[in-house]
């Protein structure tokens, strides 16, 4: 064991360099106020610089100094992303739609009602009124609560880049976990979802740590259309089970078209917890995360009887 | 009078509106930032360290155990555990080096380019592998410290039993989790080092310093800052981070701040010690406890800390508030590569309190008793002994807090209600009763020893100003000393000052822990004060002659006519023979006695007894249990402050809750790895039930106006009220907290 023997607190009475006194001179932070400006900044750094929104989820990371990202680009005052609106069959919302304004819209509540309901169990008011959903797509956690239900519903993601905009099935949109198919160049513009049919209904089901303030241990949504108890279609998605947000397409494929009844329901939910992949980890166990996902889907379909 | 009102808080204001400043709000010129460097490995020996020779070290302070003036320990029962690792390392997180430099940030920097290598040895991490022996840490047998308490004969008393029931339970590690970090500023001087921040208990800081630097008790100055919080987790870790800012200080002749960050402070600060109890109960036929044989392990972590009082205290109230005539208490403390485990609310009693009801429901259950019958017959009352051989003489609440909670009909409607558990829609339902006690003050001999100080002075104004080294850490201590002072001088509220606790302006009146600062150091400050009113009756007498004179409602009367003010004799005395000011001095009750050798006799002058009714669902879906009510009734002698002694209750009451079904911490090779808020899960306000607390006020003749502890008694009776709702609701004993959904799936899935 050895000291520098250059130690010694005579030389900190030196005027300090204040270059390094803060977090905030060590990194940039750009505020583009256009698309176009923002799509500059994107291919000038590429994936030298991280997009920040609403920040609940890159905040905690900094705090925790496990981010350690030189360039931002702050997207807050882009107000072409903002914004919930009726195109007909579907209702886009813009990717910084706040869990807020999520939870208040009547388009929401009418068209996407599980997407309300999962966005009022994220977070604190605080975290609701300043996390986008556009952010909760990309940060592309397994544990994302409105996840789910985008998946159930097969919304669209659209993305744009200088190379113009795309759309991607959002069930094609995670390869990995915490990965995406989206080039280091783009941006999450919006997604869309499709608007409920009559007689369909949507659930959303999460299980957390504890009553608020709760990441999910299992998260789930089902979207399904259903005649005197006989199922027409149905897609089930489910959270914090998998490396990513999955869809059950076994489990679904088992109840189209079946009439439900206690022991199809049983047989089904069975069925689900053998499909799911989750492990065992800081927040729960494989073995509960099995059970509680035929526990809540056998829950859901007894509420469709 | 003060007493009984719910007077505000004397420092509300400042808290209310901002004001307060806690120790990360203040910065002092040419002040440095410290940062601990803590060892990653749980076993082992450090066999080099590395200073990245392309950063510049010229900026940067650094400090290891070569760097201490004095003594490389910190002191509190035994000074095994170093101030930073030499070689040796004992747990994760253990403090190695120091370093100060003149932003946090630098200071972060600068830490990175810094490597320890290590060489491993395997740890011993589990009660378990600490007795199997394996692996010596500690001693010859990995045990810290270990108690019997005997009481008859056990053996003769099983013979007579007509059921003889045993059982296991265990109970987890927990945070205290007060809401400010722990941090302190150290100032050095010429020869002298002045510490402040957030803190329970100065003149433990005190002392740990002046081994450290081999100073006297005039060189060291310790003052509590406005915290936020303790629990107990801010009574002796403070003492290392005191030191550790000291040294940084030291070396750099300048001021430093150390405040750990929520990650650093889960992660390396005492938790309640985990244990293992297992109990073997004898019963007659009608429910009569004839034969009781406990046996306690607690985890002490990697050094022996506070373990062995925790231990006493755990061991001591083991069998619970129940008469048995033939007892054997054996309690041990071993040590593992953990983090040292310390002080926590209720401090060895909670986890005794959960073995002890959940045995008396197995033993109800095995004779086909009700929850109520079972303790109503073994019950102590007045007049009965303890295990410890100790009568109970006086303030005896036992009956009247069970009473008050359990209203026999609506208890025996609710119970039994479970409905059908494989209707997943459906809710199960449960409610469990639980009965418990806590001694209050110091175990044993420990109050006679420690003679706790106060005093009170008057201050120019003509005010009394409290001269105490008690802490006010939330609980209201400095609003409940006023209250006490001014009825015992008669005066208002207004006209009590609190001495801000600075070792170079207060006497030591002991560490503010152990249900104390309102049962013994009030009654001490309360002395105090009676001298000055006696000495203010004298002056006053002698200035008027031989009068009859009285001190009434803030005035002073002689022979029936009115004089002056308090403030205005007060100011005259000030004047005329210059300073005033009384101390006091705590001493037992007349017939207190305890033997340390044969561990018999008074634990306690007096034990403060509660009882509570939990009542939860538990949703079949899930497995998530959800208190929705908890009714309690706690007798406390006397409610100095009502509204601040109901708040104490609730405020403990929730913490047992998240004790029993939700605070759990995950291990990884001895390393703590939920060390954040998102998942060391705590109640929030929705996982909070409604909570009704009835204060039944049994005086203790040598208290206060009559006041008992009420700062831990909360915390012991929770978590068994809630696991026994559990199991009334799904029929299954669960004897492990936190009763976790997927602990609860696991026993009744």
């Amino acid at each position: 064991m050895s000291f520098s023997p250059s130690l010694g607190f005579a030389k900190l009475f030196l005027p300090s360099p204040s270059l390094l006194n803060f977090m905030a001179l060590d990194s940039t932070a750009f505020s583009p106020t256009s698309l176009d400006e923002a799509y500059e900044l994107l291919t000038r750094f590429v994936s030298q610089a991280k997009i920040i929104a609403g920040g609940t989820d890159l905040m905690v990371l900094m705090n925790a100094r496990q981010l350690n990202a030189e360039r931002f680009i702050d997207i807050w005052a882009l107000n072409e992303l903002r914004g919930i609106s009726d195109e007909g069959e579907t209702i886009r919302i813009g990717a910084l739609t706040t869990y807020t304004q999520l939870i208040k819209s009547p388009l929401i509540q009418l068209h996407a009602p599980a997407l309300a309901e999962a966005s009022r169990t994220i977070g604190a008011i605080q975290i609701q009124n300043r996390g986008t959903i556009g952010g909760n797509i990309v940060n592309a956690s397994p544990a994302g609560d409105s996840l789910p239900v985008l998946a159930a519903f097969d919304a669209e993601v659209e993305v744009g880049s200088v190379r113009g905009v795309r759309r991607i099935g959002f069930n094609e949109f995670y390869t990995g976990y915490r990965k995406t198919v989206m080039a280091a160049d783009e941006i999450v513009l919006a997604v869309r979802a499709p608007k409920l049919k009559p007689g369909e209904r949507s659930f959303f089901y999460k299980v957390g740590t504890r009553r608020a303030q709760a990441i999910s241990k299992i998260v789930m949504a089902v979207k399904a259309k259903t005649t005197d108890g006989m199922i027409n279609s149905i897609n089930i998605s489910l959270g914090s089970v998998a490396p990513t947000v999955i869809r059950a397409p076994q489990t679904e494929s088992l109840l189209a078209n079946a009439t439900l009844n206690d022991e199809v329901i049983w047989q089904a939910a069975t069925h689900l917890s053998k499909e799911v992949s989750p492990i065992t980890d800081m927040r729960s166990t494989e073995h509960y995360r099995r059970k509680v996902a035929r526990n809540a889907l056998a829950k859901i379909l007894s509420q469709m009887v | 009078m003060a007493v009984g009102q719910n007077v505000l808080r004397k420092e509300g204001y400042e808290k209310l509106t901002g004001a307060a400043r806690y120790i990360d709000d203040i910065t002092l010129d040419g002040m440095l930032h410290g940062k601990t460097i803590r060892s990653s490995i749980p076993c082992g020996r450090i066999k080099s360290i590395t200073f990245d020779p392309d950063y510049d070290w010229s900026r940067i302070v650094v400090a290891d155990y070569r760097d201490i003036p004095g003594n490389n320990y910190v002191a509190l029962i035994e000074n095994d555990q170093p101030l930073l690792a030499e070689t040796e390392i004992r747990h994760c997180e253990e403090p190695i080096l120091l370093i100060a430099a003149e932003s946090k940030h630098e200071a972060e920097v600068a830490a990175r380019h810094i490597r320890i290598e290590y060489e491993e040895s395997p740890p011993v991490l589990t009660i378990e592998e600490a007795l199997e022996g394996d692996r010596i840490i500690y001693g010859s047998d990995n045990i810290f410290k270990s108690f019997l308490i005997a009481r008859g004969d056990v053996d003769e008393g099983f013979k007579q039993a007509h059921t003889i029931v045993e059982g296991e339970y265990r109970v987890p590690h927990q945070e205290q989790l007060y809401i400010e970090p722990q941090g302190m500023i150290a100032i050095p001087g010429d020869n002298a080092m002045t510490v402040m921040g957030s803190m329970q208990c100065p003149y433990y800081i005190h002392k740990a310093l002046k081994h450290v630097f081999n100073l006297s008790d005039e060189q060291v100055i310790v003052i509590q800052t406005t915290t936020g919080g303790g629990f107990g987790g801010k009574e002796e870790y403070p003492s290392v981070i005191a030191a550790h800012a000291a040294l940084l200080a030291h070396k750099a002749g300048r001021p430093v701040k150390l405040v750990y960050d929520r990650a650093e402070d889960i992660a390396a600060t005492p938790k309640r010690h985990p244990g293992i109890i297992r109990h073997r109960t004898g019963v007659t036929k009608e429910g009569q406890l004839v034969a009781s044989e406990i046996d306690i392990l607690f985890d002490g972590g990697a050094y022996v800390t506070l373990s062995p009082v925790v231990l006493s205290r755990g061991a001591i109230h083991a069998l619970g508030p129940y008469r048995c005539d033939n007892v054997r208490i054996t309690a041990r403390a071993v040590a593992t590569n953990t983090p040292p485990n310390g002080a926590f609310r209720g401090f060895g009693a909670p986890q005794v309190t959960f073995a002890y009801e959940m045995q008396m429901e197995k033993v109800a259950a095995k004779l086909i008793l009700d929850s109520v019958t079972i303790r109503q017959i073994n019950m102590l009352r007045e007049g009965d002994i303890t295990a410890t051989g100790q009568r109970l003489n006086w303030s005896v609440g036992s009956e009247d807090v069970f009473n008050a909670v359990v209203d026999r009909k609506k208890f025996f409607e609710k119970r039994g209600n479970a409905a059908d558990k494989s209707d997943l829609r459906g809710k199960l339902y449960g409610i469990g009763l639980s009965f418990f006690f806590h001694g209050a003050g110091f175990t044993g001999s420990g109050e006679a020893k420690m003679k706790a100080q106060a005093g009170i002075g008057i201050t120019p104004e003509g005010r009394a100003r409290v001269l105490s080294g008690s802490t006010e850490i939330g609980q209201g201590t400095r609003t409940i000393f006023s209250q006490i002072v001014a009825d015992e001088l008669g005066i208002g509220c207004d006209d009590v000052e609190v001495e801000e606790p600075d070792t170079s302006r207060v006497p030591d009146s002991g560490p503010t822990v152990a249900s104390r600062t309102c049962m013994v150091v009030g009654r001490v400050v309360q002395l105090a004060a009676y001298e000055v009113k006696q000495k203010l009756l004298r002056f006053v007498a002698e200035r008027y002659g031989d009068a009859d004179v009285k001190l009434i409602e803030g005035r002073f009367d002689a022979n029936g006519k009115e004089l002056a003010s308090f403030s205005e004799i007060a100011r005259a005395y000030l004047d005329l023979r210059g300073e005033l000011k009384a101390y006091a001095s705590y001493a037992n009750p007349p017939g207190i006695e305890w033997d340390d050798e044969t561990y018999t006799g008074d634990a306690y002058p007096v034990f403060s007894w509660g009882a509570m009714v939990a009542e939860v669902e538990v949703d079949p879906v899930t497995w998530a249990v959800t208190v929705t009510k908890i009714t309690t009734a706690q007798d406390i002698g006397r409610a100095i402050n009502p509204v601040l002694a109901a708040g104490q209750i609730e405020g403990g009451t929730l913490q047992a809750v998240g004790y029993g079904v939700l605070e759990e911490l995950v291990w990884n090779r001895g390393r703590i790895i939920n060390n954040q808020l998102t998942n060391y899960i705590i109640p929030t306000s929705l996982d909070a039930p409604e909570i009704e607390t009835i204060i039944i006020e049994k005086e203790y003749p040598h208290g206060p106006f009559g006041a008992k502890g009420v700062g831990e008694l909360p915390m012991d009776g929770a978590a068994p009220a809630i696991a026994l709702a559990v199991y009334d609701a799904v029929g299954h004993f669960v004897t492990e907290i936190p009763i976790t959904p997927e602990r609860l799936m696991v026993v009744a899935g």
